[in-house]
């Protein structure tokens, strides 16, 4: 019994330490991004900055596009292959995974002095746009995306599965998008979530490519005006935050207790 | 679509309702993963509503057969017709074909229910139609109230009992079981085995059921085929399998035998000095026939032949072994009442009946 109690304080320490490590940052942002500098005067005039701040609004924008365009890119791109990997070519897995892994062990810097190269290209092919970026975010967030569907995948009998489901009449795409996708939901939306949340932090490729993302502008601000650049980090995160738990709220409707 | 004007028409029409089958007729297949021949030159025929069992040990082509007849594997050669369709290069999803497999196979994110309509629902039944379908189907195998759950909410034999409903919810052409027992535990094994032979009877599907295990083969079986390597050895009825076996493998493959030395001469064995009528196939001069346990009776003897070196308890009958002084083992099956009489050590003669035996060169 004295040995489940400890355990539950020693829960409780550590979720404090935890807790403490993370939210003392975020209150020291809220505390310095509301004050006037040098006096101790509350104020929320950088906040209102923020949100007129044409700037900040678009480079929310382009943000967001990326975030959706590279969770579309990467579903489109990761899952089929992976279930048919999984499914027809079993051998071929460790070469996906292998790919898929790449872009974690090269450097980003690395990447981007190669890629500006295509990135020449793909802007005299489709245009100088920032959310062009979307192609090397699909590419940035496969490692961390393989590992979240993969996971799922192999939850699953899937090869059982799909047998089952051909033999009574499903085609290779409905057997896809009807029977296992159904069932690596979870892990398809953990991939999204991380995609979104590596989207909206990544920095190095969206400045080196001279793109307006919201880190970029971020910073640009706090150049001139650090209070108002710590607003706008708070409320990143914050939005981060809570479309992450969005998507969550989203996974616990799907889940099967509701069927159709 | 069936419209008979038009002459490019091809598709007959194929009239079946769920209490004719159809047949099925594998001929000359070929399979090879590698250097390793999984079937080599199998000719099977179903005749329509047959449940034909394939047994043999693991590797021998048994479940690829299956496989193929499924659509799920291709064969390197051969032919697969089922009814008046020639399937050989159908994929797997026009077979029209149910299957439950040895691994538990529901959709887990559908209810029972749905997952037995689910092959409805690909067919373009509408939703209220299959719902009445797959509860009938439900209610077929005993699980009508579960019809709401889901796959990890109930037993592993329930789960096989679904993946029955499920595939015999389309009205399949072939019923095809590929061990859909083994996982399962003894006691729900030969209720389900026992039930699937009453709703098969009951529908009336050509039936391929793959198994290693004899004892399910025997009971559920109208014809039994025993492989080896690629390829039948025999396939016969379950009494005429276990009393008349064919060929060596069969005859010790199939129920328990005692290989007992014996000398054939003029179409007739001896072994032990009985005279037994000899099966077709067996071997001339020396050799060891295949005496089954139900065969052989121990009778205490102070100057009998063997001894007896082991007592086994089955119930209403029990198994008694004796060893002969040349270091033959010989089971024989007794009534328990009789291997009472017996105790370890006691020296026994040996009868046994004038049954015809197949004798194998030793």
């Amino acid at each position: 019994m004295t040995g489940a109690r400890a355990w539950g304080v020693l829960r409780w320490v550590l979720l404090l330490a935890f807790a403490t490590f993370f939210v003392l940052p975020l209150l020291a942002l809220l505390d310095f991004s509301s004050k006037v500098p040098g006096s101790g005067e509350r104020t929320g005039a950088y906040w209102q900055a923020l949100a007129q701040d044409p700037t900040m609004s678009s480079a929310i924008t382009t943000s967001l596009t990326l975030a959706l365009l590279t969770v579309v890119g990467m579903v489109v791109l990761l899952v089929p292959t992976m279930v048919w990997v999984r499914l027809r070519v079993p051998r071929a897995s460790r070469l996906v995974e292998f790919l898929c892994l790449l872009p974690l062990t090269i450097p980003a810097l690395v990447i981007v002095v190669g890629i500006k190269n295509v990135y020449a290209w793909v802007t005299y092919l489709v245009g100088d746009s920032a959310l062009t970026l979307a192609f090397v975010y699909v590419v940035l967030v496969l490692p961390y995306a393989y590992r979240a569907i993969d996971a799922a995948l192999s939850g699953l009998d899937a090869v059982t599965l799909a047998e089952a489901a051909r033999s009574l009449g499903a085609s290779w795409g409905t057997v896809i998008v009807r029977v296992i996708v159904p069932n690596i939901w979870t892990g398809i939306l953990a991939a999204a979530f991380i995609s979104v949340a590596l989207v909206l932090g990544e920095y190095t490729f969206s400045s080196l490519l001279h793109y307006d993302t919201l880190p970029v502008v971020i910073v640009l601000i706090s150049k001139a005006n650090a209070p108002e650049s710590m607003a706008a980090a708070l409320a990143s995160i914050v939005f981060a935050a809570l479309l992450l738990l969005l998507l969550s709220l989203l996974d616990r409707r799907r889940s099967p207790s509701e069927g159709k | 679509m069936s419209d008979t004007g038009s002459g490019s028409t091809t598709a007959a029409p194929r009239p079946r309702t769920s209490t004719s089958g159809v047949a099925v007729e594998m001929t000359d297949l070929h399979r090879s993963y590698g250097d390793v021949k999984a079937l080599d030159g199998l000719d099977l025929h179903l005749s329509p509503g047959e449940l034909v069992v394939l047994l043999g040990p693991s590797g021998c082509g048994k479940t690829t057969a299956l496989r193929i007849l499924a659509g799920l594997e291709k064969q390197d050669a051969g032919s697969i017709r089922v009814g008046d369709r020639d399937l050989s290069l159908v994929p797997a999803n026009k077979r029209d074909m149910g299957m439950v497999f040895q691994a538990y196979s529901l959709f887990p994110h559908l209810t029972v229910l749905d997952n037995v309509a689910f092959g409805l629902k690909l067919r373009g039944v509408s939703r209220s139609e299959r719902r009445t379908r797959a509860g009938d189907m439900l209610d077929l195998v005993g699980l009508g109230p579960q019809k709401d759950r889901y796959a990890n909410q109930i037993s592993g034999g329930q789960q096989q009992r679904v993946a029955l409903a499920r595939a015999l919810a389309i009205e399949p052409a072939v019923l095809l079981l590929d061990e859909p027992l083994s996982a399962l535990d003894a006691k729900v094994r030969v209720q389900l085995r026992d039930e699937i032979r009453r709703i098969q009877i009951d529908v009336g599907t050509t039936t391929l059921f793959v198994t290693h295990d004899q004892e399910e083969a025997l009971a559920v079986a109208d014809r039994v085929g025993v492989m080896k390597a690629g390829r039948l050895d025999q396939i016969a009825t379950p009494s005429q399998l276990y009393s008349a076996p064919a060929t060596p493998f069969v005859g010790e493959f199939v129920g328990l035998s005692n290989r007992i030395p014996a000398e054939v001469s003029e179409g007739s064995a001896s072994v032990l000095g009985a005279r037994l009528p000899v099966l077709p196939g067996s071997a001339t001069g020396s050799g060891r026939a295949l005496v089954r346990p139900e065969s052989v009776t121990f009778v205490r003897a102070t100057d009998g032949v063997a001894r007896v070196v082991g007592l086994a308890f089955l119930g209403a009958v029990s198994h008694a072994t004796a060893i002969l002084d040349d270091g033959t083992q010989i089971v024989a099956q007794l009534d328990s009442a009789a291997a009472a009489a017996l105790t370890i050590g006691d020296r026994v003669g040996i009868e046994i009946h004038p049954v015809p035996v197949l004798v194998v060169a030793s």
